[in-house]
């Protein structure tokens, strides 16, 4: 018994060993370590880093461009999560719904689905290298040049920055719908079909069926989108600093917080700032998280 | 059985009529809509491939044009010059060791936690799961610096260091623990206790009923989160950018963005467009063979 209980233990202790270790060094201790970082003026060439305090806390408040990302980063945080879960939503109804009944698949649907999902599978930087190919300012852009063969002027996707923003949003949408599409399809095809006919035999149509059957039945789903995009808003770096111009311009009109972020750590060494900035995101991705807990509480339904 | 084939049934070209019937204006409705999304979807990408074998000057040219001959050589020249095939070669080292290192450790660690309660237990998995609430921007420099002490380390220090496959690899497996452990130890907490009981009588070790009997009845959970971890790390653009500076060890996301936004106006547009290709094309074909497997998995991902 004694000996079994040792095994039991030796078992344990051997299975875990990997993974704490490797856990402990790359991602707790650089955790910890950002926030002491975060005040000092570290910038990687003395031998101890300078304990300043709170004082980059200080020159965050006063820092313009970081404020513009943040403002970017929220921009996001409510475009992105409310496009996307209404187009993917939409297509998902009319893949699984949307047949000549009204609770019926409609033809193709598995080909859509398909094909929807490409973009999924790309990686970020590929993505958005395509699009500054497709964006291009001049005839040769995929875009610019039937415009321009019309007479019209090129529009500048990346170059102008009342549009820069618009172009990374539109991109991310691109990128993200196919993913909820067959997340919201996997979610309805646990819905039962009786569901649905028992509805239509009581006289709702489509519009009801989607609003006041299909959406609250999916709610949970629909939280997890939520979520789920909240963090790739909270982001967006591989998207920014591949695809804008001066990586987050023209004029950090569509820079984010990892992008300031990196740009001072990498960029100009500042890695004590760098983390202040850090613990800044971290903050706010606190917030956010509480925020979506906060307003998507709701009965649940059982069926 | 039900019969269905042969006997009355109608004509082909007889049902298209009754679905056209019953398709109405709103089911052609529906259908246009999902065709300008495919479009919106296939169209950048088609336009890709065909730049990746036009000539320098039909790319600078009219955007719609369809190349008059075909220059395969973009391709060469992507592959040896633009080093896509040497940036390919490193991307599928680092991410086979990788997720397979996630998916060895990280099973194991989700099966003790989720089946062996003990001393710890929780606050082990609540650390583990905790990583998924901290923004990776926030480690960014320290983790910088902890790799590069790795590399002063007596013996493995220079496998491990900056500028490394292991020091990256061992960094993208901690970074995989947290959602690979929160999936799956909720997969093991489901799986019946019955059969590992019986193996144990029998007086089968621990590791034997995790690895011949608890890992096979897993299966499900495995290859969902394999496909997510695949995905991801090959995805993977900001840990590389740091921990590999040097161009010889540079993974295929790096390759491709560095010759879109460094080489400005004198890059190689052609092969950029080819190296593009060469980097959707083969991500495209796997994923259009197994797409059951990955939509299914990487939705299951999601909705656990």
């Amino acid at each position: 018994m004694l000996f079994n209980r040792y095994r039991r233990g030796l078992f344990i202790a051997s299975f875990l060993a990997a993974p704490v270790i490797l856990y402990a060094i790359y991602v707790i201790s650089p955790n910890i370590q950002a926030f002491y970082m975060a005040m000092t003026d570290w910038r990687g060439v003395t031998a101890t880093p300078n304990f300043i305090g709170l004082e980059n806390f200080q020159r965050v408040l006063g820092d313009s461009v970081f404020w513009k990302a943040v403002t970017h980063n929220l921009g996001l945080l409510i475009l992105l999560p409310a496009i996307t879960i209404v187009i993917a939503l939409f297509f998902a109804y009319l893949l699984n719904l949307g047949g000549s009944k009204g609770v019926s698949g409609i033809r193709g649907s598995t080909f859509y689905r398909v094909v929807f999902f490409f973009p999924q599978v790309l990686a970020v930087t590929i993505v958005a290298v395509l699009f500054q190919q497709v964006f291009r300012p001049d005839g040769s852009g995929m875009l610019n040049g039937p415009l321009m063969a019309l007479g019209i002027e090129p529009v500048g996707f990346l170059s102008n920055s009342g549009i820069a923003f618009w172009s990374v949003l539109g991109v991310l949408v691109w990128q993200a719908v196919g993913f909820y599409v067959v997340l919201f399809s996997a979610g309805l095809a646990g819905i039962p079909r009786d569901v649905f006919e028992a509805a239509q035999i009581d006289g709702a149509n489509r519009f009801t069926l989607f609003f006041r059957i299909t959406l609250p039945l999916l709610w949970d789903t629909v939280q997890v989108a939520w979520v789920y995009l909240g963090i790739l808003a909270m982001d967006a770096f591989a998207i920014v600093w591949v695809m804008t111009l001066q990586q987050g311009g023209p004029d950090w009109s569509t820079t984010v917080m990892a992008a300031e972020i990196y740009r001072n750590a990498f960029g100009y060494f500042r890695f004590g700032y760098a983390s202040a900035l850090g613990v800044v995101m971290f903050l706010f991705t606190v917030g956010f998280a509480i925020l979506s807990l906060r307003l998507s509480r709701r009965e649940r339904i059982e069926y | 059985m039900t019969p269905v084939t042969s006997a009355g049934a109608p004509s082909r070209s007889a049902a298209r009529d009754e679905r056209k019937r019953r398709l109405g204006p709103l089911g052609v409705l529906t259908h246009v809509t999902l065709v300008i999304w495919t479009l919106l979807v296939m169209v950048p990408i088609v336009w890709t491939f065909l730049a990746s074998v036009k000539s320098e000057d039909e790319i600078f040219g009219a955007a719609w044009s369809l190349p008059s001959t075909l220059h395969w050589d973009n391709f060469a020249r992507a592959w040896e010059q633009a080093r896509i095939g040497q940036y390919m070669l490193n991307s599928v080292i680092i991410v086979s060791f990788s997720t397979f290192g996630t998916m060895l450790i990280g099973s194991m660690a989700a099966y003790v936690l989720a089946r062996y309660p003990f001393r710890g237990n929780r606050v082990i998995y609540m650390l583990f799961v905790a990583g998924m609430a901290f923004p990776f921007f926030l480690a960014l420099s320290p983790l910088f610096f902890v790799v590069q002490n790795m590399g002063s380390v007596p013996v493995i220090g220079p496998f491990i260091g900056l500028n490394t496959y292991a020091g990256t690899i061992l960094v993208y497996i901690a970074y995989s623990m947290p959602f690979t452990i929160f999936f799956l130890s909720a997969f093991f907490r489901t799986l019946p206790t019955g059969v590992a009981e019986a193996a144990m009588v029998d007086g089968a070790s621990h590791t034997r009923v995790f690895f011949q009997i608890m890992l096979p009845m897993a299966k499900p959970g495995i290859i969902s989160i394999t496909i997510f971890n695949i995905l991801g790390q090959w995805n993977q653009y900001q840990k590389p950018l740091i921990l590999l500076q040097d161009r010889e060890k540079w993974v295929l996301t790096q390759g491709i963005a560095d010759i879109s936004t460094a080489a400005g106006y004198d890059a190689d547009w052609a092969a950029l467009f080819a190296a593009l290709t060469l980097a959707i094309l083969p991500m495209l074909v796997v994923y259009t063979v197994f797409q059951r497997q990955i939509q299914s998995g990487l939705t299951a991902g999601a909705l656990k």
